[in-house]
């Protein structure tokens, strides 16, 4: 706070919220009204608390109040070896589990040194399940972007949608959230037979849907007057507060990593970077809609990839005993588990096998000491990853730089000077996930 | 150790000998195979003291367009009065990835110099994480700024460390306002205080909280679990191979 | 039986305990309190294909003044805790818990400082439904069990007396690990983990039996 303040200066030293809030009611004008968005209230965004400073409807102070939801994931994954750590990093932004998971491994690939050798197919299988994941997690943004706004109909398409993406999921990882698929060193299993089909088919059911939801919203009245200009925020606001994803991408700038430093093979897929220069709500909408093709694109490419026969050494871990997850896995009587040929083969043919198996999941592999960072872009931004190792077999620091976090702290710039209604807005726009934030 | 052993180096001075004095004087980082002292391990590698080598620093060419990046901060710093070697006191370059270790004196004006210079341009800092040494005695609290340059797309990282006697570092919030709620958060987890910084409060934990939870000193905080008839331990308090 | 036959056709004969029971089921206002991932699955459940209208609980009220049902989905930080019980406090009896989800009922995979180890610590829970997350077929399960709960709940005196029975039968009972008999689960002993799925029929005495060496 500097020196010089105008108007009474509050000491808030916490659990003091009543004093506070009596104080200033009645030091201030009578119009003023400080309100509560506490952390319970229907905003589907999870636990964000508002504090508002009102006058008449037009809101002159916002400033959120974050940490409801702090699960202390980054402290856990200190006493998990590396590979358990990718089913709690995946809890974190629980609307994109797969783009945790992918910054994550590819952070612990990159200190292990491995980058090189993860194979082919893995990386495919990434590719296909971040955009599926990209998919799902628009289609509940502008779903509940809808339902803020008082449009229910767009949350139930959103749903019916995304229930389509988690069949999907269902079928290839086994769980419809929160997968722990992408493991360090590769995938967890490959693809299920038919599931090649069933993702066709997703292809040839998806444009016209999108194109149901777009029929609704893109030329509504109503919902042009809700989101047009609305939420601004410019480049250099952008920049200012690190902001990026598609709030960055609706002020102009092409600003996506998998096209300006590629991983998991991007570079080699054809899509476009969908911009906007509206720098509003309605123009994130729309790169929304136009990311979710754009996915859909590259699905297509990623399943005409991995149509081609699968010899029996295209394998989805790699090849390195002592890294890859042993993780042969099937699907058996009492559900999914180690496949009976991976028991015969560690239990009557291969003692090293065996003993890999065991150091694997007892101890986990070791990583050399350093530390790296590795951004992956999520549906909401740069999502990095700080990995630092001591040369054991848990991570000794991992931080998440997460974009919801970064793209919070602008709701101040976009909200402030605006009425009730845009904040909500605002805030569905930014699109934060509040594991996610709070971590 | 009896002299009879030692082999016969002609009055030269031992490498061997040498590099092992090396080795001993580095800093012990911790003891013990197994994490935990708890564990009743009767294995004898309860021992076994693992210590820390010394802190890398690459030399040049750092490779790619590190190089480049260095030598217009170091161009700056001189304009303003600064000397590289001072600024920055150790450049490591490993898997692919370039540090800048810089004493909490000038993080602002090499951030400054990094953000505004037009060769440079880092306009986007992604944040501050905190990471604890606990055995590193002088240099236990560091804090890690990545930055990244949209106009010539590339990366840089920052890292400041404070002693846990001293943990100040100045904030950044002047010259990169997104640093804003990652230095609270780093406040909240780690201790360190940034100085300058407008509002320097809890942001994840409570008001009231006490203590800095993810520093290695704070405990995890588990409870044993009851299932089908036997306890587990919480995870630090089970046998850990690290 | 007697004076239901002599009845003219179109009259139902009821208690009403069946009869608030039968309307306090059917109409069931969420208070969601969707929190992390389980806040997901909640909200597929109400969504078309795993519908929560067909029970009349779509209307999920916002405001807890108005709500019956509070289902906590997800994480409680230690943060959240104070809220959690502030939003209980404000609704209005009736009203009943599910704690959806691993974490919130005993904490989940986060046994940590941050998290509440058990929405139990704080409030009153009547479903327990594991899971992380639970799909919405088991959420939609565990509201279905609410119901018949809801639909069996006493009235007056007759509620003050099963208040007490659960209460009795609950301070009765033993922790699992010295063999509460729950699930047919004994005293611990290290042949009975590996003894394949517990019979759920079998009293402590039958498996105290079968084990050779039963510790106290």
């Amino acid at each position: 706070m500097t020196a010089e303040t105008e108007g009474r200066v509050y000491n808030v030293g916490g659990e003091d919220w009543d004093e506070v809030v009596a104080a200033a009611n009645e030091a201030g004008s009578e119009e003023r009204l400080i309100v509560n968005m506490g952390p319970q209230h229907p905003s589907t965004h999870g636990v964000l608390r508002l504090i508002l400073t009102l006058d008449g409807e037009t809101v002159t102070e916002l400033r959120p109040v974050i940490g409801y939801l702090h699960t202390g994931i980054e402290k856990n994954m200190e006493f998990r070896t590396w590979t358990q750590g990718v089913t709690f990093c995946t809890r974190m932004d629980y609307l994109s589990p797969l783009f945790n998971e992918a910054a994550y491994c590819l952070a612990v690939e990159r200190l292990l040194g491995i980058e090189k050798e993860i194979p082919a197919r893995a990386t495919v299988l990434r590719v296909l399940m971040m955009e599926l994941n990209r998919i799902s997690s628009h289609m509940m943004a502008i779903g509940t972007f809808g339902l803020e706004l008082g449009a229910t109909t767009v949350l139930l398409y959103g749903l019916r949608e995304r229930e389509k993406v988690l069949d999907l999921f269902e079928l290839i990882t086994g769980l419809r959230m929160n997968h722990a698929y992408i493991r360090p060193g590769g995938v967890s299993q490959d693809l299920p037979h038919g599931a090649l089909d069933r993702i066709r088919e997703f292809l040839r059911v998806m444009p016209p849907l999108i194109g149901e939801l777009r029929a609704l919203l893109d030329a509504n009245p109503i919902y042009l007057a809700r989101t047009k200009n609305v939420a601004y925020l410019d480049l250099a606001g952008c920049m200012a507060l690190g902001v990026t994803g598609p709030v960055l991408r609706a002020t102009g700038l092409p600003w996506d990593l998998r096209k300006s430093q590629p991983y998991c093979g991007y570079e080699t897929y054809e899509f476009d970077v969908p911009t906007q220069t509206t720098c509003d709500a309605y123009g994130r909408y729309l790169i929304r809609m136009d990311e979710m093709e754009e996915s859909l694109k590259i699905i297509s490419q990623c399943v005409d990839r991995l149509a081609a026969k699968r010899p029996k050494d295209d394998p989805v871990m790699i090849d390195d005993p002592k890294i890859g997850w042993p993780a042969q896995l099937a699907v058996g009587p009492d559900g999914l588990g180690n496949s009976p040929d991976h028991i015969a083969h560690i239990m009557g043919q291969s003692m090293e096998a065996l003993i890999h198996h065991f150091k694997l999941v007892t101890e986990g592999f070791r990583v050399p000491p350093g530390q790296v960072y590795v951004p992956v872009e999520s549906p909401r931004g740069e999502l990095g990853c700080h990995a630092v190792s001591d040369g054991g077999t848990r991570p000794y620091r991992v931080h998440f730089r997460d974009p919801s976090f970064t793209n919070l702290q602008s709701l101040a710039a976009m909200a402030e000077g605006g009425m009730i209604a845009d904040v909500i807005a605002a805030v569905a726009t930014i699109d934060p996930v509040m594991g996610g934030v709070d971590r | 150790m009896t002299s009879e052993n030692v082999p016969d180096t002609g009055g030269q001075p031992d490498p061997a000998a040498e590099a092992g004095a090396d080795r001993l004087a580095q800093q012990v980082e911790r003891t013990g195979m197994f994490g935990t002292g708890t564990t009743g391990d009767t294995s004898g590698y309860g021992g076994l003291q693992v210590r820390r080598p010394d802190p890398l620093s690459t030399a040049r060419p750092y490779g790619s367009y590190f190089d480049e990046i260095a030598d217009r901060l170091a161009e700056g710093l001189e304009r303003d009065g600064a000397a590289f070697p001072e600024a920055v006191s150790r450049v490591v370059v490993e898997r692919g990835e370039l540090t800048l270790h810089v004493p909490r004196e000038h993080l602002v004006a090499v951030a400054r110099l990094l953000r505004d210079d037009p060769a440079l341009k880092f306009e986007m800092c992604l944040g501050v994480s905190g990471v604890h040494y606990l055995w590193d005695a002088g240099r236990e609290l560091h804090a890690v700024y990545p930055l990244l340059s949209i106009t010539h797309n590339r990366r840089v990282r920052l890292e400041v460390t404070a002693p846990d006697a001293d943990p100040r570092i100045p904030s950044l919030v002047t010259v990169y306002p997104t640093c804003d709620w990652h230095e609270r958060e780093t406040w909240d987890f780690f201790g360190l205080i940034f100085e300058g910084h407008p509002a320097l409060t809890r942001i994840e934990m409570p008001d009231d909280w006490k203590g800095h939870p993810q520093r290695k000193d704070y405990p995890l905080g588990g409870i044993p679990v009851e299932y089908r008839g036997a306890t587990v331990p919480p995870p630090e308090d089970r046998r850990a191979y690290s | 039986m007697g004076i239901e036959e002599k009845l003219p056709s179109g009259i139902l004969l009821t208690s009403v305990e069946k009869l608030a029971g039968y309307a306090r089921k059917v109409s069931v206002w969420p208070a969601t309190f969707g929190l992390a991932c389980c806040a997901m699955e909640l909200i597929s459940t109400g969504g078309p294909r795993h519908d929560l209208a067909r029970f009349g609980m779509e209307r999920a009220s916002n405001t807890p003044r108005q709500a019956d049902l509070m289902i906590v989905a997800g994480r409680v930080s230690q943060k959240m805790g104070p809220v959690l019980r502030q939003i209980y406090d404000q609704m209005a009896d009736p009203k009943w818990v599910i704690s959806m989800g691993v974490c919130a009922s005993s904490g989940g995979m986060f046994n940590n400082y941050a998290i509440v180890q058990g929405v139990d610590h704080i409030v009153p829970v009547d479903i327990y439904l594991p899971g992380c997350p639970p799909r919405p077929e088991m959420l939609l399960d565990a509201i279905v069990k609410l119901h018949d709960k809801i639909q069996n709940m006493k009235l007056g005196a007759n509620r003050v007396a099963e208040i007490e029975e659960l209460e009795q039968a609950r301070l009765r009972r033993l922790p699992l690990a010295q063999g509460s008999g729950y699930l047919g689960i004994g005293a611990p002993g290290p042949t009975l983990l590996g003894a394949g799925p517990a019979r759920p029929d079998a009293t402590h005495a039958e498996l105290g039996q079968s084990e050779p060496g039963e510790q106290s």
